[in-house]
C-alpha cells in the first residue's frame, strides 16, 4: 500500500513539473488547406528566426478554422474565402472580433488526368458537370470518357468560392466523391483518367492537367489582372486586432521580403 | 488477523463496486448527451423526413437533412463486407480449429490476430493508394473509391474478430461429440458440417455479430476509400458516404448548438440504434442456441 502511494506522489510530482515547464510564446494556426503550403513554410522560417516561439499548425478546411476563432481555441484562422454572416452573427453573440487579413492571392483551377486531351472548358460547362447534367468529356470536346465528379467537403473554402463563382447558387450532385483536402484531390485525380476535379493554384503540378477556364489560364499574371475568372483572396484571420507573437507573426506574413516570398514559393500570387 | 482479512476484502469489494458504477454511468451519460444534441433537430425537420430524405445539403440556405443514402450505404457496405468476411473467417477457424496439424496452427492463429492490430488508418490508406488503382484497372470502373472498396477493406478489419471467436467456439466442442460422430462412421467432413459447427452456432453467431459492428462503426477506412458521395448507390462500384464518415468529415465545422451539429448527432443516435440492434441480437443468439450439456445439438 505504502508502494502505491509513493508511485501516485511520484507521478503527480512529474505532471506538475510538466505543467511548470509548457512555454510562453506559443500560436495555434487551424484552417484552411489551401493555405497550409504557404502557412508552413512561413511557419517553419518563423520559428528559425524565432526560437523561443512555438507554432502548432493544422489544417481541416476555412469552416473549421473559423469556427476555431470564435470558440477561441486557435489565435490565427487560416481561410480560403471571407466570413460569412451566419458566422460574423455567432462571433458577435460570443464577444469575438474576427480581423480580416488578405495574406496572398489564389485561383481555383479545374484540373483532370494528364492523359486527358481537354484544355479548355467554360464556366457554363463546369457547372453542368458538378449539376450532373454532363457526364461524358465527349459533349465538352474531350475524350470519350465517363466524367467522375471530385468535389469537396462543405468545410472547404474553396468549395465555398466554387459555389459562389462557378455553381451560381445552384447545387453540386450527390454524386460527385467528395474529398477532405485539396491534397486528396491532387492524388485522386493523378492517379484516374475519368476524374475531373479543382484545386488551388498552390497544388497544381506535373502528375495532373490544369484546365484553362473559359479560354484563360491560371497563371500569376491572369490571377493578378483579373482576368481568370476564379480567383480569390487568401486571409488569415486573428480574434481582435493582434497582439504579441500573433501581431508579429501577420507583420511577418505580409512583409514583402519575408512571408510574401514563401506566398511565391508555395504557388500562389504575392499581393506585392 | 482475520478482521484485517475482511477489512480488505469488503474494501476491495467496495472498490471495484465503485469502479464498475463509474464507468457504466459515465457511459450512460454519454448516451444521455447524445440524445440531448441530436433530438432538437426534429423540431425543424421531421423523423421521417430526416430517416428517409434523400438530400444531405446541410450547409446550405435552406438546409436539407435527409440522411437516407447514408443510412444505405452504413447497410450495404457492412452487408458486402460481411458477405466476404463471414465465410473467409469461419472457414479459417474452421480449418485451424479441426483440420491444420497444431504446428500449422501455431504459427497461423497469431497471424490473422496480428491483422487486428493493424491501425485502421493505415487499412484505409492501403486502400486509397493501392487498391482503389488496381480496382479501377481490373473492372474498367471510373473510380476505385466506391462501396466495394471499402467493403473490402472493412471484410479484413473484421476477419481477425469473428476468426478468433469462432475458433474459440468450434475449440470448445466436447471431443465426446466428434468421437460419437466418428463411431457411428462418418467422415471428417461431414463431422464437421453435421455435428462440429451445429454445436458451435452461438460462438460463431456471436462472433459474426461483433466481427459486423465493427464494420458498421468503423469511420477512418470508410473516411478514405468510399469515396463520400451522399447518394443512393445503383452499384457495388459507386461511390457511397456511410454514416460515421459523414459524421466524422463535418463534425469540426459544424456550429455548436447549430442545426448541421444536431443533425450529426441525430445521425450518431441511427448509429447508435443500429449497433444496440446488433449486440442485442448477438445476445439473444447466444443464450438462445446456447449448448446445455453434451448432447443438445
Amino acid at each position: 500500500m505504502k508502494k502505491l502511494f509513493r508511485v501516485i506522489a511520484t507521478v503527480g510530482a512529474a505532471l506538475t513539473l510538466c505543467a511548470a515547464t509548457a512555454s510562453a510564446g506559443n500560436l495555434v494556426i487551424k484552417g484552411s488547406t489551401t493555405v497550409l503550403p504557404i502557412s508552413q513554410l512561413a511557419v517553419e522560417a518563423y520559428m528559425k528566426a524565432h526560437p523561443d516561439v512555438n507554432i502548432s499548425l493544422s489544417g481541416g478546411g476555412s469552416s473549421n478554422g473559423i469556427k476555431a476563432i470564435i470558440d477561441g481555441s486557435t489565435d490565427i484562422a487560416n481561410a480560403s474565402r471571407f466570413i460569412k454572416n451566419k458566422e460574423v452573427a455567432l462571433a458577435q453573440e460570443k464577444g469575438v472580433y474576427p480581423v480580416p487579413f488578405a495574406v496572398a492571392y489564389d485561383s481555383i483551377i479545374p484540373i483532370v488526368h494528364p492523359s486527358n486531351n481537354l484544355t479548355n472548358i467554360t464556366r457554363a460547362q463546369l457547372k453542368d458537370i458538378y449539376m450532373g447534367k454532363i457526364t461524358n468529356f465527349k459533349d465538352i470536346g474531350g475524350p470519350d470518357l465517363k466524367i467522375v465528379v471530385c468535389s469537396r467537403d462543405t468545410s472547404s473554402g474553396t468549395y465555398e468560392t466554387w459555389e459562389g463563382k462557378v455553381m451560381n447558387k445552384e447545387r453540386v450532385s450527390p454524386a460527385a466523391q467528395v474529398m477532405a483536402s485539396n491534397g486528396a484531390i491532387v492524388q485522386a485525380v493523378s492517379n484516374n483518367k475519368y476524374a475531373l476535379g479543382y484545386i488551388g493554384i498552390g497544388y497544381v503540378n506535373d502528375s495532373i492537367r490544369p484546365l484553362k477556364v473559359d479560354g484563360v489560364e491560371g497563371t500569376k499574371e491572369s490571377t493578378l489582372n483579373g482576368t481568370f475568372p476564379i480567383s480569390r483572396p487568401l486571409f488569415m484571420f486573428t480574434n481582435g486586432w493582434p497582439k504579441g507573437d500573433t501581431l508579429n507573426f501577420v507583420n511577418y506574413m505580409l512583409h514583402p521580403e519575408k512571408g510574401q516570398k514563401h506566398v511565391e514559393a508555395a504557388g500562389y500570387v504575392p499581393l506585392y | 488477523m482475520a478482521n484485517r482479512r475482511q477489512t480488505t476484502e469488503r474494501s476491495m469489494q467496495a472498490l471495484f463496486f465503485i469502479i464498475a458504477t463509474a464507468s457504466i454511468s459515465i457511459l450512460f451519460l454519454i448516451m444521455l448527451f447524445l440524445f440531448k444534441e441530436g433530438l432538437p433537430i426534429f423540431k425543424t425537420v421531421s423523423v421521417t423526413d430526416f430517416v428517409f430524405g434523400k438530400y444531405w445539403y446541410p450547409t446550405s440556405d435552406p438546409a436539407d437533412f435527409g440522411i437516407f443514402p447514408l443510412i444505405v450505404a452504413s447497410v450495404a457496405v457492412t452487408a458486402v463486407s460481411g458477405a466476404i468476411a463471414v465465410p473467409l473467417g469461419v472457414m479459417t477457424a474452421i480449418y485451424l480449429s479441426e483440420i491444420a496439424t497444431p504446428r500449422v496452427g501455431e504459427i497461423v492463429k497469431p497471424v490473422v490476430e496480428l491483422l487486428a492490430a493493424l491501425p485502421s488508418v493505415v487499412i484505409g490508406f492501403f486502400g486509397m493508394v493501392l487498391v482503389a488503382p488496381f480496382l479501377q484497372r481490373i473492372f474498367d470502373i471510373p473510380t476505385g473509391l466506391n462501396l466495394f472498396n471499402a467493403s473490402l477493406m472493412l471484410a479484413f478489419m473484421s476477419i481477425p474478430t469473428i476468426c478468433s471467436i469462432s475458433e474459440d467456439a468450434i475449440h470448445s466442442v466436447p471431443g465426446a461429440l466428434r468421437e460419437a460422430s466418428v463411431a457411428l462412421g462418418a467422415t471428417e467432413l461431414q463431422t464437421i458440417v453435421r455435428v462440429v459447427v451445429p454445436a458451435s452456432l452461438s460462438g460463431i453467431s456471436t462472433a459474426i455479430i461483433l466481427g459486423l459492428s465493427r464494420a458498421v462503426g468503423e469511420t477512418m477506412v470508410v473516411l478514405m476509400v468510399a469515396g463520400g458521395a451522399a447518394m443512393l448507390p445503383g452499384s457495388i462500384f459507386d461511390p457511397v458516404r456511410p454514416m460515421p464518415a459523414s459524421i466524422a468529415a463535418e463534425m469540426a465545422e459544424a456550429p455548436v448548438g447549430g442545426e448541421h451539429y444536431y443533425a450529426l448527432f441525430a445521425t450518431g443516435i441511427v448509429l447508435f440504434i443500429f449497433t444496440m440492434l446488433f449486440n442485442i441480437v448477438a445476445d439473444h443468439i447466444a443464450h438462445r442456441y446456447s449448448q446445455v450439456g453434451e448432447a443438445s445439438l
